[in-house]
């Protein structure tokens, strides 16, 4: 019944090939829907396919009606809610599959085939790696095929495979010109659903035991950098990140940053000028190499010297620093800063409260007690490991005397709790240590798994200064990087040994990077940078949009002469006998229509035999390289000559 | 005439002249220029520019990079496949071929050749006319021929309507299209009724009775084939044995001879249903094989059988201005 009402059955192969863009399109939301869509989407799909192979019937209307409302009511029972990205995303595979099982004539291909592209932009939320990138054209390509395959059932799949082939193509030029031409808006344009930003990794703005371990285990890069010169030694590359000096004898805490406050820094030293490219971490801070003496300009300073930018950073962001490697930070030493640098939780750990009332007593200032509780943590036998024993309510405690193993939040915790309780100001300061060059592109890679956390005090000549426990503990640590210091737990790409794998690794990651910073990283800055260094003066969406608009008229007419290319000779045979019978025609011998050109000119002769010859000699070219083999330039050329000299 | 000229490269004006069928139809071959094919969106092409505008906000709304790629590319996708549907539809050759006749209230097949020059096949032209519509491909330097089948009503000369020439190759996005109007007409006879044969007139020929009604004729015999025979009477079996054709002869067949004649049908009957009863007359006597002659107030056809004489009498029918 349902075949009768919508004519003939859709032809099989292109409802396949529909069918197989939607499988591409749809297979990479798997991994970030909930199951019960795959599931359900997986259903529907195999519902359509048993229906083609068997001819069956499609499901009818109201049975569809009711799984659209199970799928919005689904929805709604995963996500509590149906706005926002995810359920957006949800409930378009969803429509997608459905329509699908309601596909029946060449309107319905079309609604699946624009659904498929949709779904296809809708990956591009989770990831825009190279691969999704092949991923989307082959689903693109499959899309197409299948809608030159409706419009013309007859052909094979080849065929239209190749059409499409040659349409994306062809397109491609005008697709370069938009991208890099078409005057870009920063987005977004209006409020995104809270949902938009979930799911990166990075530091975070407390820190206990187990954080940082945590984020060590995972390779995903934090940020790149391209050093001017030379990149400064490893043991001074430390980026600076959220300073944290709120204890509660377990969690460490940032305070409230303050941006108002004076700030001064006193930099020494040949300054180190670099461009970092940061990972999206939905936070505010920005990461530089201490200490930053030039900010970029949409960035400021906390009183804590970190930098960060006005708005959660959302999307990769590149900008340039100055930082300069020998400085003094004298900001952020009020009284009511340095009373929080001394607050620790009255009852915990005391043993270490006592070995710290030792230090203060035995020794005369601060600067001693420093140097003391360093060489402590140099002399005890500390193990580094991404697996410490867990700690109980005394933690510093447990970890100084008894367990010994620890990871650089241990370290850090210990000392800062340590020098607290002597009375030497002290907080906690995270961020990322060392970085790997990439020898293919000279970028240097910071990843998740170089995240650190040091100390630093506050001593009366040289302000707040960073001392770093985990350095003294375990040297090799800064020195060579956290794959060193603890082989077993750091993640497989980074461990040395497997050479081959590190150098496809870093291959891989140069192309990425160009990705990035050239796909990706397109930005409406890099646009009008791009521009001025192609020169154009003073880009403006206005000149952009007229040099997009030439420029894509010119490509459009290079295709249009490609594609309707080798018709000229036998257009200038045509032009030049209606030339001459417009000629003849002003003499009043005009050509009836069904009259032939040999016809034609025997009529004419007879009315005008002075040119019998000539108007011969011209119908029977004309006839030759109308009517016989294909046409050479040169009798072109001569056919012409003749009309143009002819006089009646 | 010279402001003419000039208005005849005009696409518009073509198009108007067209759209007002002010054009008449044109002989021998038309060759599909580019200024008479017209194009436009199809609806699925329209909604596919809403669905890029959408994909373009959204790529602007989570600065998707990739979604401007994907956009953009099918953007530029949209824009050569007009090129292409274009082109699909442009330089062809249309002809017209032949139109067979047909009996008022059947269809007329008219037969519309298409020539290919050009190295490219052309995919699923589309042919309406009417209600009539006809659909083919065309191989790169071929010819194609393709019927239309177009409802007749009135006896006569129907010449071919304006056609319009359609493709939507290759998305579907866009429509190309052109009319032609080869000049191609197909005789129309007048509709035969349901009568049957009348008595012969013993007075007006010599000859004996013959079976009216719906018995069959004897079947007397075999004589040697001559050329005035009709096919349908050859004995193709006994023909193949004897190597020579053999025409099957019916005892009716040999003594009756038919004379229609319009003066001697009832006088209350009008012009279109004496036609309709001759035309019903003359296919029977040449299904029995019979010899028949066709007399009408200013012609007469005499007598005769095989299928260009029923032709020659069934165009007179056709023609016939009373």
């Amino acid at each position: 019944m349902a075949e009768t009402r919508s004519g003939p059955a859709l032809p099989f192969a292109p409802l396949a090939t529909l069918v197989a863009a939607c499988v591409l399109a749809v297979a990479p939301h798997a991994q970030w829907l909930a199951a019960w869509v795959s599931l359900g989407a997986a259903a529907l799909l195999a519902w359509r396919v048993v229906v083609t192979v068997r001819r069956g019937i499609l499901p009818p209307r109201w049975t569809l009606v009711l799984l659209t409302l199970g799928t919005v009511a689904g929805v709604f029972l995963s996500y509590r809610t149906i706005m926002g990205r995810d359920p957006g995303v949800t409930l378009l595979v969803m429509l997608l599959f459905l329509k699908l099982l309601e596909t029946r004539a060449a309107r319905d291909v079309f609604v699946v085939a624009f659904l498929v592209y949709f779904v296809a932009l809708a990956n591009f939320f989770y990831t825009q790696s190279i691969p999704m990138a092949a991923l989307t054209l082959l689903t693109v390509t499959a899309a197409t095929t299948a809608l030159v395959g409706f419009s013309a059932p007859q052909r094979r799949l080849a065929d239209d495979l190749s059409t499409a082939g040659r349409l994306l193509v062809q397109a491609s030029p005008m697709m370069l010109l938009l991208f890099f031409l078409f005057p870009r808006v920063q987005g977004p344009l209006w409020g995104l659903p809270q949902d938009a930003y979930t799911g990166v990794a990075g530091l975070s703005d407390t820190m206990s035991p187990g954080t940082i371990s945590a984020l060590s285990l995972s390779d995903a890069i934090a940020f790149r950098v391209k050093f001017e010169g030379a990149p400064p030694p490893r043991g001074q590359l430390y980026w600076r990140g959220p300073v944290l000096t709120d204890f509660d004898g377990r969690t460490w805490r940032v305070s409230l940053p303050q941006l108002r406050r004076a700030m001064s820094i006193e930099a020494f030293g040949t300054p180190i000028d670099y461009e970092v490219t940061l990972e999206p971490h939905n936070r505010n801070w920005m990461f530089a190499l201490e200490m930053p003496t030039r900010l970029p300009p949409n960035a400021r300073l906390t009183s804590e010297y970190l930098p960060i930018s006005l708005s959660p950073i959302r999307s990769r962001i590149r900008y340039e620093v100055r930082s300069t490697p020998q400085f003094v930070m004298r900001s952020g030493a009020e009284p009511g800063d340095l009373s929080a640098a001394l607050r620790i939780p009255g009852v915990v750990n005391p043993r270490a409260r006592t070995l710290a009332a030792e230090w203060r007593a035995s020794l005369s200032d601060d600067v001693a007690i420093v140097r003391r509780a360093i060489d402590f943590f140099r002399g005890s036998r500390f193990e580094y490991t991404l697996e410490p024993p867990l700690l109980g309510r005394d933690s510093v405690d447990e970890f100084l005397f008894d367990t010994k193993q620890g990871f650089c939040e241990h370290f850090a915790s210990s000392f800062v709790f340590l020098m607290r309780a002597a009375g030497v100001p002290a907080r906690v300061v995270t961020g990322y240590q060392g970085g790997d060059t990439n020898p293919v592109d000279g970028y240097m890679v910071v990843r998740q798994a170089d995240a650190h956390a040091w100390a630093e005090v506050w001593l009366a000549d040289s302000g707040w200064t960073r001392v770093d426990p985990t350095a003294a503990a375990i040297p090799v640590r800064v020195e060579l990087g956290i794959t060193a210091a603890a082989p077993a737990g750091a993640p497989l790409l980074m461990r040395s040994g497997l050479d081959w794998l590190k150098r496809a690794r870093n291959e891989w990651d140069a192309l990425t990077n160009q990705w990035n910073q050239w796909v990706l990283g397109y930005n409406p800055e890099r646009q009008l940078e791009m521009l001025s260094r192609l020169g154009m003066k003073q880009p403006s969406w206005e000149t952009m949009t007229m040099t997009l608009f030439w420029s894509v008229g010119g490509v459009l007419l290079l295709v249009a002469l490609w594609l309707l290319r080798g018709v000229r000779p036998e257009d200038a045979v045509l032009r030049a006998w209606l030339r001459f019978c417009n000629k003849l025609e002003r003499m009043g011998l005009k050509r009836s229509a069904s009259e032939g050109p040999l016809d034609y000119a025997r009529r004419v002769s007879a009315r005008l035999p002075a040119r019998e010859a000539m108007v011969h000699a011209i119908a029977a070219l004309y006839v030759e390289l109308r009517y016989g083999p294909a046409a050479d330039a040169a009798s072109i050329a001569r056919l012409k000559q003749l009309v143009r000299d002819f006089r009646p | 005439m010279k402001f003419d000229r000039v208005l005849q490269y005009s696409q518009a004006y073509n198009f108007y002249q067209w759209v007002s069928r002010r054009r008449g139809p044109e002989p021998g071959v038309v060759y599909l220029t580019q200024r008479r094919v017209y194009i436009l969106p199809t609806r699925p092409g329209l909604i596919f520019g809403v669905a890029l505008i959408l994909m373009l906000i959204g790529s602007i709304n989570y600065n998707l990079s990739l979604g401007y790629v994907l956009t953009f590319l099918l953007a530029g996708v949209g824009v050569v496949s007009i090129l292409h549907t274009f082109r699909n539809l442009v330089h062809l050759y249309v002809s017209g071929g032949r139109a067979s006749p047909a009996f008022a209230g059947d269809p007329a097949h008219f037969q519309i050749v298409f020539e290919n020059r050009r190295d490219f096949p052309r995919h699923s032209l589309e042919l309406a006319c009417g209600r009539a519509t006809a659909r083919c491909d065309v191989p790169a330097q071929r010819h194609s021929t393709v019927e239309l089948a177009l409802k007749t009503e009135k006896r006569g000369w129907l010449p071919l309507p304006r056609v319009t020439l359609d493709t939507r190759f290759p998305l579907g996005l866009v429509r190309a299209w052109s009319y032609v109007q080869p000049e191609l007409s197909a005789l129309v006879y007048p509709r035969p009724d349901a009568a049957l044969l009348p008595a012969p007139e013993s007075d007006s020929d010599a000859g004996d009775a013959v079976s009216t009604g719906t018995g069959t004729d004897d079947f007397a015999g075999l004589r040697s084939y001559s050329t005035s025979d009709s096919p349908r009477h050859v004995a193709w079996k006994a023909s193949a044995r004897s190597e020579t054709l053999l025409t099957k002869v019916f005892a009716a067949r040999a003594s009756s001879e038919l004379w229609f004649d319009w003066a001697r049908l009832p006088a209350a009957m009008g012009v279109e249903a004496r036609l309709s009863r001759l035309t019903r007359w003359v296919l029977l006597a040449e299904e029995r094989g019979l010899r028949y002659g066709l007399k009408l107030p200013d012609k007469s056809v005499p007598l005769g059988e095989g299928f260009p004489h029923r032709e020659r009498c069934l165009r007179e029918l056709a023609l016939y201005h009373g």
